[in-house]
């Protein structure tokens, strides 16, 4: 059963296409057009630094919605009995089969100016309560292309990557050590705070990065419910690669910035939780 | 632990609405009479007749269910052989081997698909200008990049399944005549299988959710139905893509109910069995 040789051909793909890729955007990254070496790259992305700070605080804040949405709702689902968590666990995992651009798509037709929400809002009279209280004459709230829609977008498209690893981390914590923990005179507060809790953090934090990676670097979202009014890092990218800017050196830059960043933040993290095995997958 | 009560309950419910509101918005506008996405016309199914008449959405759903099935089905063969082979390397070399396995799925979409983007376009213009050829990227591209991006999921639903193990076992089944292959066949793969099972679904639902990389890879010619939506987006979308959400909504549903009721056959059948063979001691 022994055989290491049948891990050769993977590691030849994987040498050629996941290494050898990312060391070209490292060379295209200190690359000019011309084909020199330069560092103007990194120079020229000053221009951006606007972009960097909104991609990371927005992206920030759909993280932390995610934690306060995802870890109760993994939380209680744990304490739910075996046939409701196997549903549950099947419901959150059933959106993901249906493209997330198809759900994003659907968040437009809700949000827009004459969208579903603002229509409901008419409906039960809601505006012209307000118009009437406050005199003014509004007939729609503005909700699409803003940076609260994209944030709702980000929440809603990544909740399940908080929620399923955090939900297996709990799901595994050793009944006995709650029972232990009451037995020595814990209350239910206490349980959590200091047994339950303590316990998630690794699923917590392997939650914080299968959020806030692909929330930093998303580029259809911003598209379709910014429309298109607010850059975010990944715009920038796409920009550079199939735009009208094409200028892959540039992208490459950026996204070797972006990576960077992303790792060191990861690092940081993980030194603060002590950080277990990273990836809890699914 | 304490049962959850009635605030805990709530809470649950509203995230799950959360999560289905905009798919429930989907299908009913999916049977809209007028072309509207808020306004309700009343009932008409016009949507999913034009939808299997237009050959762009069709071309693409074609497109998409192919390379994920096909990408999830190589990805779990390759990675499964894989994952037998990582776990027999040394724990250094493992450790590092894992830790490349753990690039793609840790790296943003983004960045894997402009690196394999950049290399694809090197490659086909090298192979190009020497074999006087004008192959672009496409499918092929595509399919392998959906690959790469697979296989670690497999990896990893392998690995845990293959340390759980007897080692004996294997050693059992030759000593009892069977060839090395036929051991395999017979003893090891049905303990891996659950793994591999998991792993090809967690593949097939990568390769369907994904966008991002698809968007790099697939060259001009081809595209995802994820890629024709972002493509509408800029001008104006049809409801067709809220019936073929639909359709894809409901397929999914079956086949996962399906699924479901399978497996709680199988315990059923599974206690049964115990409950006869402990009757019997």
């Amino acid at each position: 059963m022994k055989n290491k040789w049948l891990s050769v051909p993977y590691i030849v793909w994987m040498a050629i296409f996941v290494v050898a890729p990312l060391i070209l955007v490292l060379i295209y990254a200190f690359t000019s057009r011309s084909g020199g070496f330069t560092v103007e790259n990194f120079t020229t992305m000053a221009q951006y630094v606007t972009v960097f700070g909104r991609s990371f605080f927005l992206a920030l804040i759909a993280t932390l919605v995610c934690i306060l949405l995802g870890y109760p709702l993994a939380y209680y689902l744990a304490r739910e009995g075996a046939g409701m968590r196997r549903m549950a666990t099947m419901l959150i995992m059933l959106p993901m089969w249906m493209n997330f651009l198809l759900r994003t798509y659907s968040w437009m037709s809700i949000l827009e100016n004459t969208g579903l929400l603002n229509t409901l809002f008419q409906k039960i009279g809601l505006f012209a309560l307000i118009n009437s209280v406050f005199g003014t004459n509004i007939e729609y709230f503005h909700m699409i292309n803003t940076q609260g829609a994209i944030v709702l977008g980000m929440v809603y498209n990544f909740l399940p990557f908080m929620v399923l690893p955090i939900y297996t981390v709990i799901d595994k914590i050793d009944y006995r050590v709650i029972e232990a923990a009451q037995d020595l005179g814990a209350n239910t507060r206490q349980v959590f705070r200091k047994v339950i809790f303590p316990l998630s953090l690794p699923g917590v934090l392997s939650g914080i990065t299968m959020v806030f990676v692909p929330a930093v670097s998303t580029f259809a979202i911003p598209r379709l419910l910014g429309g298109g009014m607010v850059t975010m890092l990944g715009d920038l990218i796409e920009a550079q690669f199939m735009g009208s800017a094409y200028n892959p050196y540039l992208g490459s830059a950026i996204s070797l910035v972006m990576m960077v960043v992303v790792l060191i933040c990861m690092a940081v993290m993980n030194r603060f939780g002590e950080g277990e095995e990273g990836a809890v997958v699914l | 632990m304490k049962k959850n009560g009635f605030w805990s309950r709530l809470f649950m419910v509203l995230v799950f609405l959360f999560l289905y509101a905009p798919i429930f918005v989907l299908i009913v506008f999916s049977f809209n009479a007028t072309k509207s996405r808020s306004v309700w016309a009343g009932f008409s199914l016009q949507w999913y007749v034009k939808l299997f008449s237009d050959e762009a959405i069709m071309e693409a759903l074609r497109t998409t269910l192919l390379v994920s099935a096909a990408a999830s089905v190589v990805a779990c063969i390759a990675g499964t052989a894989a994952a037998i082979g990582i776990y027999a390397l040394k724990r250094k070399s493992r450790g590092i081997v894992l830790s490349v396995n753990n690039i793609p799925l840790t790296n943003a979409d983004i960045v894997t698909g402009v690196s394999l983007s950049l290399l694809f376009v090197l490659a086909v213009n090298a192979f190009n200008s020497t074999f006087g050829t004008r192959w672009e990227l496409g499918f092929w591209t595509l399919l392998i990049a959906h690959i790469t991006f697979d296989i670690p999921y497999v990896i990893l639903s392998v690995l845990p399944k293959l340390r759980q193990l007897d080692p004996n076992i294997y050693e059992a089944a030759q000593d009892l005549g069977a060839t090395g292959f036929t051991a395999f066949r017979k003893v090891i793969l049905p303990d891996l299988m659950p793994g591999i099972v998991n792993g090809l679904l967690i593949a097939f639902t990568m390769s369907i959710d994904d966008f991002v990389i698809s968007y790099f890879t697939a060259g001009s010619k081809v595209s995802t139905l994820a890629m024709e939506i972002y493509a509408m987006a800029r001008r104006k979308i049809s409801p067709e893509i809220n019936a073929i959400s639909t359709l894809l909504f409901a397929s999914v549903l079956i086949l996962l109910i399906l699924i479901n009721i399978r497996q709680s056959r199988q315990d059923r059948l599974a206690k049964r069995q115990k409950a006869i063979l402990a009757t019997k001691k």
